[in-house]
């Protein structure tokens, strides 16, 4: 309430006359406490996801203030909410900065959101962490990605799937929602496959609109295509709502996972909580990090966040893993650099090094995307995914992917180059 | 996949698999150096933790003939199988007590540290052809017609001769059917089988294929014959031909099942919009607090009445209805009665409406979805010729016609339909006639209201229960209202069940993007050629 009430007499005309007042301390307060930006939707189609990264940077913040804050002050969270309204992200993100000073900021999900915050940004010179999985194609002197690149996620995945264990798939479906992310994505897959020898007639791609909430023909024409005796593979990039009615749909026309395996990226444990999932057995998710990982940390983590949402049956994902080691490595950048100016931060926070949830540690690179695990699990009965396979070692992330023209001569390195696009062909940037 | 082991099957599922298996087990044996026996030889490659190592420890397991084999297979599957500190196999039945791997005999306490041994696709797909060719004879019929349809789905050669036996002994014309099925495929597609035998396979896919039979005729391998591949070719022409016919049907059928979820969405608004004149933009919400009512009920059943958990929906149907109807009422009252006659102000009033409600109930439920179970009766479906039906959409398309029949029925027979279309069609006649019209639009607005509630039982089924439930049918129950001709139910039904009709024939060629743009384009053009919808009211009514 403090906040609403202080955004609107600070944007109104009587800003000056209410700076006297008790309740506009924003000068006053930026002396003891560190602001820190959370910009996710908290109402509108988004909030379903967003909402839970918002609290998990609500406990980080807590902990850390428990733990003595940063550079001897408080961290303070300000939290907006930009109701899964792409253009009020920007808006959302100038008045995080330029009214409420935040040192950094946590947010946005979907690729649209990023995109229409990112030239506030960089006008301003903040920093932003963007903690989902996404398309690539990008790399920013102020974001950094911790979440999966398509080589941290998608290619692998679909290398999974081509294996002995995996089910030596040989025909794809690539089926997603229309928009960049899956567009993107399944482009640089198909391109992949083409490249692994994968003929064109193998490949079907199919695309929905959000909210997409009818899938009996395209169940069908799944099912039509898994039936020209090769083994037939679904690659799900379908976000959000329209994913519940995709899984009735499937359990209800009996495709088992031992038929046509469906491997998702953009379903989690938070998505698969809305589904009976006892039909689903054995369709898979490819992920940075799963629930059920067995492991010190992870478990600390879980009970951590039960106890924090009050709820026993409250669960993790991958999104918010990423906040947590973006979270940590910006702790760690900015008692590196002793400051919270942006600039100091950015340099500073390149190599550091944190623990991720999966037992590993990850590190930030010069491309501002940082080393994850990539792991497949399985959808079992209770909603929760075993793990069944993971790579040996962390992967780095590639912010311009190898198997596009136009994309596999960029490279992005911000330490030496300073540059997010730079042409290795023609050596130059941009 | 769950065999019940404690029934009279034992016995002769014991011979079985001690019989069957005992083969595979000599092959293994000669492969390898046997030390006490498989079941030992399986521990460490169960507790080696590798899919690669669990297969191999599972054709020990399935070889060994060990009376426990088949439990122990079944825990496997659901997870029950570990391995613990000491490097002792053992598993837990499904009330949680654990048994000795080896000797299969229950012991007294739990061994400590014990490693869950976990599964993949591939080993539940090698599982499943295990179990189906062993209960190839089982005495349900249910199992046996499993046991036939798994093995029909792998084709593996080795099943062969189990179908064989199997064949010579069944009873049941449709599981002797997917039998004889089974058998083609494996003929048709194991290698060294002669051109005559593969030849007269491909002839009975072909007669009795549908989409299954595809699968086998596509894949025959490399050596066969030039005669073999081309006869498998012109089988597979032949049922896609007759898939095509099909098609056409099935297209229907979706059509139809789209537009009974159009219906259901649109009727409540039909008389909010369409008999009140009030334009409803909270009517979504009423549909989505229809399907958290749903969701409440079924989270009380589940936790106090289990056993009546088959009849949630039922039990939904009437609170539903009340909930969604009551605050409808609430809101006419409140608000929408202070703004008759000022169209513009009553949007933006249920517009607002629409967004507290949304966010009241995120506050309240989270923004998560929350999950509504399917009873048994509604899950899995039936085959019609050779399109699949899932009951889950028959009986959303029944429940939609039953409405909207009772909606029609309640507006012609009774007196409080008698009163709405009195108080519609001349207001001030019919208050002089003594008609409380007040009342009777309240009680018609929470009418459209409850049938909205109605629809979001119906849409719990096949849609996300979340916040935004409403949002992605308001328009869509707009634009049926509108193209059927607001104030005619029967116009009502004929869009809705048209556009999902087109919809979906539409869907194939152009894809879902596509397809909803034409179909927008097309009412477009309508509405302009024809303002009043298909069915206009013609009479004093639409001067007003």
């Amino acid at each position: 309430m403090n906040l609403t009430r202080r955004s609107l007499l600070a944007t109104s005309a009587l800003a000056a006359a209410a700076a006297a007042l008790p309740m506009m301390p924003a000068v006053a307060q930026t002396g003891d406490t560190i602001k820190v930006g959370i910009l996710h939707s908290l109402s509108g189609t988004m909030a379903i996801s967003e909402t839970t990264l918002k609290d998990v940077m609500l406990m980080l913040i807590e902990q850390q203030n428990a733990k003595g804050g940063l550079l001897g002050k408080k961290l303070e969270a300000v939290v907006v909410d930009p109701a899964s309204n792409w253009p009020l992200f920007a808006e959302k993100a100038r008045e995080l900065i330029t009214q409420h000073k935040v040192a950094a900021t946590f947010g946005c999900w979907t690729s649209v959101s990023r995109k229409s915050v990112l030239p506030v940004f960089k006008e301003l010179n903040n920093i932003l962490f963007y903690p989902v999985q996404y398309e690539g194609e990008e790399s920013e002197k102020n974001v950094f990605y911790t979440g999966a690149a398509p080589n941290q996620q998608a290619i692998p995945a679909v290398d999974y799937l081509m294996s002995k264990d995996g089910g030596e798939v040989k025909r794809w479906v690539l089926a997603g929602t229309d928009y960049v992310y899956p567009r993107t994505t399944n482009k640089i897959l198909e391109a992949y496959l083409l490249a692994k020898g994968v003929k064109k007639e193998d490949i079907m791609i199919n695309y929905t609109p959000f909210g997409h909430s009818d899938w009996q023909t395209i169940v069908a024409d799944i099912k039509k295509f898994g039936s020209a005796g090769k083994k037939t593979g679904v690659v799900s990039t379908i976000n959000g709502d329209a994913n519940v009615p995709f899984y009735k749909e499937l359990g209800n026309a009996g495709i088992k996972a031992t038929d046509i395996p469906v491997v998702a990226f953009s379903v989690g444990e938070e998505e698969l909580a809305g589904i009976d999932t006892k039909p689903l057995l054995g369709h898979l998710a490819a992920w940075n990090y799963f629930q059920s990982v067995k492991n010190p940390v992870n478990e600390a983590f879980i009970k951590q966040w039960k106890a924090f949402k009050k709820n026993d049956k409250a669960v993790t994902n991958d999104p918010m893993e990423a906040h947590v080691i973006g979270f940590n490595m910006w702790i760690k950048a900015v008692e590196k650099a002793k400051t919270i100016e942006a600039d100091k931060v950015i340099d500073a926070i390149v190599g550091i090094e944190v623990p991720n949830l999966t037992g590993g540690v990850s590190k930030m690179l010069a491309n501002h995307h940082i080393t994850k695990p990539v792991l497949i699990g399985e959808v079992r009965a209770d909603g929760q995914f075993d793990v069944v396979w993971q790579t040996k070692d962390l992967v780095p992330g590639d912010a311009w992917t190898d198997h596009l023209e136009g994309s596999k001569d960029l490279e992005a390195d911000w330490v030496n180059l300073k540059c997010g696009n730079y042409n290795t062909k023609l050596k130059k940037c941009g | 996949m769950h065999l019940d082991w404690k029934t009279p099957v034992q016995l002769w599922f014991r011979a079985g698999f001690q019989a069957l298996l005992f083969a595979l087990f000599l092959g293994i044996l000669a492969g390898s150096p046997a030390k006490a026996g498989p079941l030992e030889d399986a521990v460490p490659l169960f507790a080696a933790d590798s899919f690669a190592d669990t297969a191999k420890a599972l054709d020990l397991v399935a070889a060994s003939g060990a009376a426990h084999a088949g439990p122990m297979l079944e825990a496997l599957v659901d997870r029950r199988l570990f391995v613990s500190a000491d490097k002792k196999l053992f598993f837990k039945d499904k009330a949680g007590l654990a048994f000795d791997g080896l000797s299969g005999e229950k012991l007294a306490a739990e061994p400590a540290g014990g490693a869950m041994v976990r599964i993949n696709n591939r080993l539940r797909g090698a599982i499943d052809t295990a179990v189906g060719r062993l209960t190839l004879q089982a005495p349900d019929p249910v199992k046996r017609r499993a046991a036939a349809e798994a093995v029909y789905k792998t084709r593996a050669p080795e099943s062969e001769e189990a179908l064989t036996a199997a064949l010579k002994v069944e009873k049941v014309a449709a599981i002797k059917d997917i039998q004889q099925m089974a058998l083609a495929a494996i003929v048709a597609t194991a290698p060294g089988k002669a051109d005559i035998d593969r030849l007269s396979a491909i002839e009975i896919l072909r007669d009795r294929g549908d989409r299954d039979a595809l699968t086998p005729l596509n894949s025959i391998p490399e050596s066969a014959s030039a005669d073999v591949k081309a006869a498998a070719k012109a089988a597979a022409v032949d049922i896609n031909q007759r898939l095509a016919l099909w098609s056409g049907v099935q297209n229907a059928w979706y059509g139809i099942s789209l537009g009974s979820v159009l219906l259901l969405a649109a009727i409540g608004l039909a008389i909010t919009f369409g008999v009140m004149g009030i334009i409803n933009m909270a009517h979504g919400e009423m549909v989505m607090i229809g399907a958290y009512t749903t969701f409440l009920i079924q989270e009380v059943i589940r936790q106090k009445y289990p056993a009546l958990f088959d009849y949630s929906l039922a039990i939904a149907i009437p609170l539903s209805f009340l909930v969604a109807g009551l605050v409808g009422i609430a809101i006419e009252r409140l608000v929408i009665r202070h703004l008759y006659g000022r169209p513009l102000e009553t949007l933006l009033a249920t517009w607002g409406i629409s967004l507290i409600l949304q966010q009241a109930v995120r506050t309240l439920f989270g923004p998560t979805n929350r999950e509504v179970g399917a009873p048994a009766y509604m899950s899995g479906s039936f085959k019609v010729g050779l399109i699949d039906i899932t009951y889950g959409r028959v009986w959303i398309v029944g429940f939609a016609l039953v409405v909207f029949f009772a909606v029609l029925a309640l507006l012609r027979f009774t007196p409080l339909g008698l009163q709405m279309r009195a108080v519609t069609q001349n207001r001030r006649m019919a208050a002089s006639m003594g008609i409380r019209t007040a009342r009777v639009d309240a009680l018609t607005f929470g009418l459209g209201s409850g049938i909205a509630g109605l629809a979001g039982v119906a849409l719990s089924q096949i849609d996300n229960v979340s916040p935004n439930l409403g949002q992605s049918y308001i328009i869509d129950s707009f634009m049926v209202v509108v193209f059927g001709g607001v104030g005619n139910l029967w116009g009502t039904l004929v869009a809705a069940l048209s556009l999902g009709i087109a919809n979906k024939f539409l869907e194939p060629f152009a894809g879902a993007v596509l397809g909803k743009i034409a179909l927008l384009v097309f009412i477009i053009l309508f509405i302009q050629k024809r303002p009043r919808g298909l069915f206009a009211l013609k009479g004093r009514a639409i001067e007003q």
